[in-house]
């Protein structure tokens, strides 16, 4: 924990990748008029930037993360009622507003080097808002990082720090020591005189006094609602239909708008024949956006209908004659040409790999190749925009709204007091919402139509071939092994260096290792995809060190074990997903295991696949799925981001394939995109290791990781083929 | 003009007949927890009954359901008055609450679709199989991956479901005959298989 300072109270700490996250407290400026304006209302208090007393007594906590099913309206409330005693059944939650004060921009600037935010966010973020704030922003919602960053040191302090203001103003009217009183369930007691007093009673009071200078958090064993299961705040509105989300949004007079972009990215719009449109019923205006069109019409049908009459040409490039053949050809020019220039980009390097391996009698070698893949989230991409009264208002599901809407003021040079974010629910992200394309379509077309709100939903085919995709990479492989069959050299050269800048390394002690890249950039646009870089690595090194094993004639669970005698908490992950797994136990005919460990946003993730062969295709009957984030704060919301995640890479595993032609993306809808279903969905089995790491892992993406390879191991056990390349329903 | 009923009330239209049911529902009725997916049958966001059965609704012109009596998520659970207030109490359907009980969503955009699939399961098949489960829920995606508590959701609400048919006097039980089995005009095939 960082150094407090008499300006704002502040935490700091290290996350993993180097990162650094700076989270305010509480401080007295967060008390000016402004920040009142956007959250006080009539007789609430503002305890701090993060909480509000309500007249009932009630708690209100301001959550400045967007949800998108990962439970952050729920879990974040929970850190920080916990730590203030508060009554949780009358804890309620409220999104922050996209605002400076619910960001750390010039906390940043002021107390921290701006070259140290956290990997997650130079990567999820494009360049351009970036070096608008050239900070960090706390209201980013992405990198597992919500509960790890904004509810460690923020929400859990504001709470501790809230009970203890409240302490100190019930100690002054009471007159009796601080020390003497003690909080619970929304209340105050100072048992020897027998008073006791609601929160409420004390909330002027506490709201004029200076925080603490650090207040003292709570250890585990004094958890009341961390770590517990607790049902989320959004489910109900979820099942009966009332939840709002972007495409929900509904405004007075509104009208809507289809969009179709180049399907080749780069090319920009040409020359545009919009006759036939414009004689289409409902027809109000096309806009031309610069990479595609717009039409805006009285509904969405007739929007829809009138695009597709819309004639369009684009300008082409070399880009028009890419393919993922072409890109994958280019890859692997680029690593033979790194290779033989000696121009590798050196990721980690211990020992002398390259040494060992000249002279090993045997060198084992293998290619691993992922394609582009899609997010996909349920809700396509979709903003509703209304230019009015000098202002430019958003509605949307956004990982990033204050990001969003410093890039709107620069692009279309607006005064940023002028531009409202609402952010709604987020029909899945996944990393596609933290991107910034469709805010700034939706922006252009308001904009075109001055005082008139509009809609814009993109079909789920413009979802489909417009997306940031998990790029494509490959990687190669060379290792030997020592006498005793555990690897003696491990190099790995791929192609593309992304974030998290750890993605590729692995947890085993091997002596002699050299990781490797070379940048082979293609025009395909790629974004932070589940996991970001950490699906496609995990997929190549867990695969790999499986074939090690192999070469080794050793069991694929032994192996590892053997390999993580430095890495006890990591050795604890391995054996549970085993033991939950009966690994080694006979199985019926044509069934198999796999396993496969992977450690991210640290979290460490084992999973062993129950592989079903028998009829010839694969079914993954079972996952068996142990994990240690260090603590859960939620523990069914954690168990549902497991099985989430998996879901989420078994379906890329079996099925996930965006393929390029002519530059442009093939596939367009889930007839061709497909998705895993009920039918042959496993069966998921969760344990939760809180093994009281004190640097907490994230929950929403460090289950994916592990999965794929899991998956293509218990392939190998099965059959005795090895997948190398993605996805299985195409390559086994 | 068409009219079509939906959630008992009737309606008359004044939109182009190609327009599909879905943007009906949600645009011209306000009725905003039928979601749009995929525009092709593919994902099942859609789903609302017709004449008690699945359809989706994004893929079925309006004009193929006039006079036809609709189902949306707003419209599965018991209304009741309150003799105190006069007002309609809403009571969440069973499936909605054994949906909570589960903790079934995540980001819950799908989730209006899945639970119309697995009322109109129950309905017609108030004890099934994990088979019958798949044959039903087949046509309805959650990217958020949510498949084993759908299914455990489904089989908890029809245990409650099971309990209380027995409660309820022989003649008061809903008969399984009165669900049409017809496919209407224009309508999609409930357990619609994955695309090719």
């Amino acid at each position: 924990m960082g150094k407090w300072t008499r300006r704002a109270f502040l935490t700091t700490g290290a996350l993993v990748g180097g990162g650094l996250i700076v989270g305010v407290a509480i401080r007295p400026g967060h008390r000016t008029p402004k920040l009142a304006g956007l959250v006080e209302k009539d007789g609430e208090t503002l305890v701090n930037a993060w909480v509000k007393i309500l007249p009932d007594n009630s708690i209100r906590v301001i959550v400045p993360h967007a949800e998108m099913g990962q439970g952050v309206h729920t879990v974040l409330p929970m850190m920080l009622a916990d730590e203030m005693d508060a009554d949780w059944k009358t804890v309620s939650m409220e999104q922050a507003p996209a605002d400076d004060e619910y960001a750390s921009k010039d906390i940043v600037r002021e107390f921290a080097l701006p070259s140290q935010a956290p990997g997650m966010v130079e990567d999820t973020l494009n360049g351009v808002f970036l070096k608008i704030a050239q900070t960090m922003s706390l209201q980013i919602t992405g990198g597992s990082f919500s509960v790890r960053g904004t509810g460690t040191w923020s929400m859990r302090v504001a709470g501790a720090a809230a009970r203890e203001i409240l302490i100190e103003a019930a100690a002054d009217e009471w007159q009796v020591p601080s020390s003497e009183i003690r909080a619970e369930n929304s209340y105050l007691f100072h048992d020897k005189s027998n008073k006791s007093e609601p929160f409420i009673a004390f909330a002027k009071a506490a709201a004029g006094k200076q925080g603490p200078t650090q207040p003292k958090l709570k250890t585990p064993d004094q958890f009341k609602i961390m770590g517990k299961h607790v049902e989320r705040f959004d489910i109900p509105a979820k099942v009966d239909g009332s939840a709002v989300f972007g495409v929900d949004i509904e405004l007075p007079g509104m009208k809507y708008a289809c969009v179709k972009s180049a399907p080749v990215f780069g090319n920009t719009v040409s020359s545009i024949d919009s006759v036939a449109a414009e004689e289409m019923a409902g027809f109000i205006k096309l806009v031309n956006l610069g990479s595609g069109v717009g039409v805006i019409a009285d509904s969405y049908w007739q929007a829809k209908k009138a695009l597709d009459k819309v004639k369009v040409t684009y300008t082409e490039n070399d880009s028009n004659r890419a393919s993922s053949e072409t890109m994958f050809e280019q890859f692997g020019k680029s690593m033979d040409a790194a290779i033989a220039d000696g121009n590798e980009e050196d990721d980690f390097k211990v020992g002398n790999a390259r040494k060992v391996l000249a002279k090993s009698k045997k060198v084992i070698e293998a290619e691993y190749r992922v394609p582009h893949l899609a997010h996909a989230t349920m809700e396509p991409m979709n903003c509703t925009a209304w230019a009015h009264d000098g202002q430019l208002e958003i509605w949307a599901g956004l990982q990033n709204p204050l990001g969003i809407r410093n890039l709107l003021a620069d692009q279309f040079e607006l005064d940023r007091d002028s531009i409202v974010i609402n952010n709604v629910y987020l029909g899945g992200g996944f990393g596609r919402r933290a991107m910034d394309d469709y805010p700034v379509q939706g922006a252009k077309l308001a904009l075109a139509l001055p005082g008139v709100p509009v809609k814009m939903i993109w079909s789920r085919e413009e979802d489909t071939q417009q997306d940031f995709y998990r790029p494509a990479i490959m990687s190669r492989f060379k290792a030997s092994l020592g006498v005793n069959g555990l690897p003696e050299a491990w190099e790995n050269q791929f192609v593309d260096k992304h974030e998290p800048v750890e993605a590729p390394t692995i947890p085993y002690a091997v002596e002699n290792q050299y990781i490797h890249y070379t940048d082979s950039p293609t025009h395909i646009r790629f974004g932070p995809w589940r996991s970001v870089d950490h699906t496609q690595h995990a997929f190549f090194t867990e695969s790999f060190i499986d074939e090690l094993a192999a070469q080794a004639g050793a069991d694929p669970y032994q192996y590892r074990y053997d390999l993580l005698s430095h890495d006890l908490r990591a050795r604890k992950v391995l054996e549970a997903a085993a033991n939950m797994a009966n690994w080694g136990s006979p199985l019926p005919d044509g069934w198999g295991q796999g396993i496969a460990l992977h450690r991210s946003f640290n979290s460490i993730v084992a999973q062993v696949v129950d592989l079903d062969m028998s009829s010839g295709k694969p079914r993954v009957a079972t996952v068996y799925c142990a994990a240690d984030p260090g603590f859960a704060m939620s523990s069914d919301g954690f168990k549902a981001q497991m099985e989430s995640g998996i879901i989420y890479g078994l379906t890329a595993a079996l099925y996930g394939e965006i393929n390029i032609k002519d530059g442009a993306v093939v596939e367009s809808n889930f007839h061709n995109y497909k998705m895993l279903r009920m039918n042959d969905a496993p069966t998921i089995e969760v344990e939760i290791i809180n093994s009281g790491d004190t640097s907490l892992g994230g929950g929403g993406e460090p289950g994916t990781p592990p999965i794929a390879p899991a998956l293509t191991n218990a392939i190998f056990a099965t059959t005795g083929k090895r997948v190398r390349q993605l996805p299985v329903s195409k390559h086994l | 003009m068409l009219e079509i009923t939906v959630n008992d009330i009737s309606y008359q239209l004044d939109v182009e007949p190609d327009t599909p049911l879905l943007w009906v529902v949600r645009d011209e009725l306000k009725l905003k927890g039928t979601k749009f997916g995929c525009g092709m049958a593919q994902c099942g966001a859609c789903t609302v009954h017709l004449d008690g059965v699945p359809i989706r609704s994004c893929v079925t012109p309006v004009s193929s359901v006039a006079g036809r009596s609709i189902t949306t998520i707003e419209g599965i659970g018991e209304q009741s008055e309150n003799q105190q207030t006069a007002k309609l109490d809403k009571k969440l359907h069973v499936v909605q609450q054994a949906w909570i009980d589960e903790q079934v969503p995540q980001c819950g955009y799908c989730q209006s679709g899945q639970v119309m699939s697995a009322v109109a399961l129950l309905e017609k098949n108030p004890q099934p199989t994990d088979d019958d489960i798949d044959k039903a829920m087949v046509g309805n995606v959650c990217r958020c991956g949510m498949y084993g508590r759908i299914r455990t959701a489904i089989h908890s609400a029809s245990a409650k479901l099971a309990k209380k048919i027995i409660l309820i006097p022989s003649d008061e039980q809903p008969a399984q005959g009165s669900l049409s089995q017809t496919k209407a005009e224009g309508s999609i095939n409930p357990t619609i298989a994955e695309g090719s």
